[in-house]
């Protein structure tokens, strides 16, 4: 029961979280002037017009770095339980959590070698 | 047994006074919220004071002090011009995205407040994988940057949004590998059982280097200097909320300076002994007041460090983190297994929590954290030292310039 109390305080704080932020920018929107027009809503830049569309393929570079993220996010989830039972656990647990932890230096490994990490 | 309504006990006295239990419940756990919501609301106000105040200190200004004592209501009255400021909203944006992305900046930031342990008694919700969610909802974060940057319909946004993806996507690895540290020497993943197994001695000391790193990665991950690059302003004028204007732009920002704040609470909870002080067993409260001191001092450190580090090249921050604190975190890792089971062999692990009995414990993870760093240390030196010969192998374009030149003139 405790434990499910514990969660409802999560709920709840999700449902309300967003009303602290929410709140002032209502405010500000009823009390701050509203006046558009083209010139000034068009896109801030350095005194030119903006040229072309902005939603356009981005550097591979931004992917390679997510995927190698990727791998390691993987695989550090599955490292927390093996850090939480960690006192518990005899040789064959420590040795198998070493070969894990061996694998994902592996991967750096690999991706270093194969320059992935090099920003070009 | 008429004295028993407190804070503490708010919902039993409600059944009590006949209401109905589930009403009661529901009742306690709102006011709870709002509670440890307000926490970080009102925090925020100072800290922006107290971060304008110290920058000014160290470049030799004074600061804010016009509004209120030493300029304490500044950040009040820029608060009240952001509410009156015009709200623009650019051609071509995401509008239903772009409206949400302040919003979940700065929910997200005190979402993390939920599990942070404020005394032994009071803590918002001591979840059994508190580590977890805070890794969890610190990286909403991630999630605020690119929809404001990719909604904004501007260029500039958009590579702020790509750099600042990438930079914590990057420390986000080396973040969450030290805090695998501590969940191995407490065994536990509940945040106010981690503060209560630093009683004899602060992690801090079992684990030096994870705790830098922790540091490290979470100035990354809130976008201080050294690493600000998603709002370099000589580059890319402010970066992802660089459409933004009045409260939208101040909710970003408040996100900002919370989340710093917020990653230093958290230094300081998990490495730092969170509540625990002299006498603080009696009186419970006092564990508020030293777990604010214990933060103020790192959040001044980082501030210092804010304002006296020059900000580095995008390839230098992905090369620190990739090159640098991913392998030292591992190797952490690794080493601290084998000693902590060196711990449990030796029959060394502290059976209560006083000094005496984690003394072995600490001093055994000490030396092996001081050997990781003179390693390091050492390995560092070296670089340094043959970068500098090479330096020196190449003649510098200029000096071999010069002296034909010179021989011209003569």
């Amino acid at each position: 029961m405790a434990v499910l109390n514990e969660w409802a305080f999560i709920g709840v704080f999700f449902s309300i979280a967003w009303i602290f932020p929410f709140l002032p920018i209502f405010m500000a929107h009823l009390l701050a002037p509203h006046k558009p027009n083209s010139i000034k809503q068009s896109t801030y830049e350095c005194g030119v017009e903006t040229v072309g569309d902005t939603w356009i393929q981005f550097k591979v570079q931004y992917y390679i770095y997510g995927l190698i993220f990727m791998v390691f996010d993987v695989e550090i989830v599955f490292l927390f339980p093996w850090a939480l039972a960690y006192k518990q656990l005899d040789f064959f647990g420590f040795f198998a959590g070493l070969l894990f932890v061996f694998f994902l230096f592996d991967a750096l490994v690999y991706a270093w070698r194969k320059d992935a990490l090099e920003w070009v | 047994m008429e004295n028993l309504c407190s804070i503490n006990n708010l919902a039993a006295c409600l059944v009590q006074g006949g209401m109905n239990p589930d009403l009661a419940n529901l009742l306690t756990t709102l006011g709870g919220v709002v509670l440890v919501a307000t926490v970080p609301l009102v925090t925020v106000i100072f800290l922006i004071w107290v971060e304008r105040k110290v920058a000014a200190r160290v470049q030799d200004r004074i600061g804010p002090n016009r509004v209120g004592p030493f300029g304490l209501l500044q950040s009040v009255a820029d608060a009240v011009k952001m509410i009156t400021k015009e709200d623009i909203t650019p051609q071509g944006a995401d509008k239903f995205i772009y409206n949400l992305a302040p919003i979940i900046a700065f929910a997200s930031v005190v979402l993390i407040w939920a599990v942070v342990p404020f005394t032994p008694l009071h803590i918002g919700a001591d979840l059994s994988i508190g580590i977890l969610y805070f890794v969890a909802v610190a990286s909403i974060g991630t999630v605020k940057i690119m929809i404001a940057g990719w909604s904004s319909n501007n260029k500039y946004a958009l590579l702020g949004a790509f750099r600042t993806i990438a930079q914590l996507l990057s420390y986000e690895v080396p973040l969450v590998l030290s805090l695998l540290i501590p969940v191995m020497i407490s065994g536990t993943m509940s945040m106010q059982e981690i503060t209560r197994q630093q009683g004899g001695m602060w992690f801090f000391f079992m684990a030096p280097v994870a705790a830098i790193m922790f540091f490290i990665a979470n100035l990354a991950e809130t976008g201080r200097a050294p690493f600000d690059l998603l709002e370099a302003e000589s580059e890319i004028i402010a970066g992802y909320n660089i459409e933004y204007s009045g409260f939208k732009w101040g909710m970003f920002m408040a996100g900002e300076f919370m989340h710093a704040f917020t990653a230093c609470l958290l230094t300081a909870v998990v490495f730092l002994g969170g509540w625990w002080g002299p006498g603080v067993e009696q009186i419970p409260v006092l564990g508020f007041i030293y777990l604010g001191l214990k933060t103020g001092v790192v959040y001044l450190f980082a501030l210092i460090l804010r304002s006296t580090v020059p900000r580095v090249r995008i390839d230098q921050l992905m090369t620190l983190n990739w090159k640098w604190l991913v392998p030292i975190s591992v190797a952490n890792v690794i080493m601290t297994a084998f000693l902590l089971k060196l711990v449990q062999w030796l029959n060394l692990a502290p059976q209560d929590g006083t000094l005496g009995a984690a003394l072995p414990q600490t001093i055994i993870l000490f030396a092996g954290n001081l050997v990781l760093g003179l390693v390091l240390f050492n390995f560092i030196r070296n670089m340094g030292r043959s970068q500098r010969l090479a330096d020196q192998a190449v003649p510098v374009l200029g000096e071999h310039e010069e002296s034909p030149v010179h021989a011209v003139g003569d």
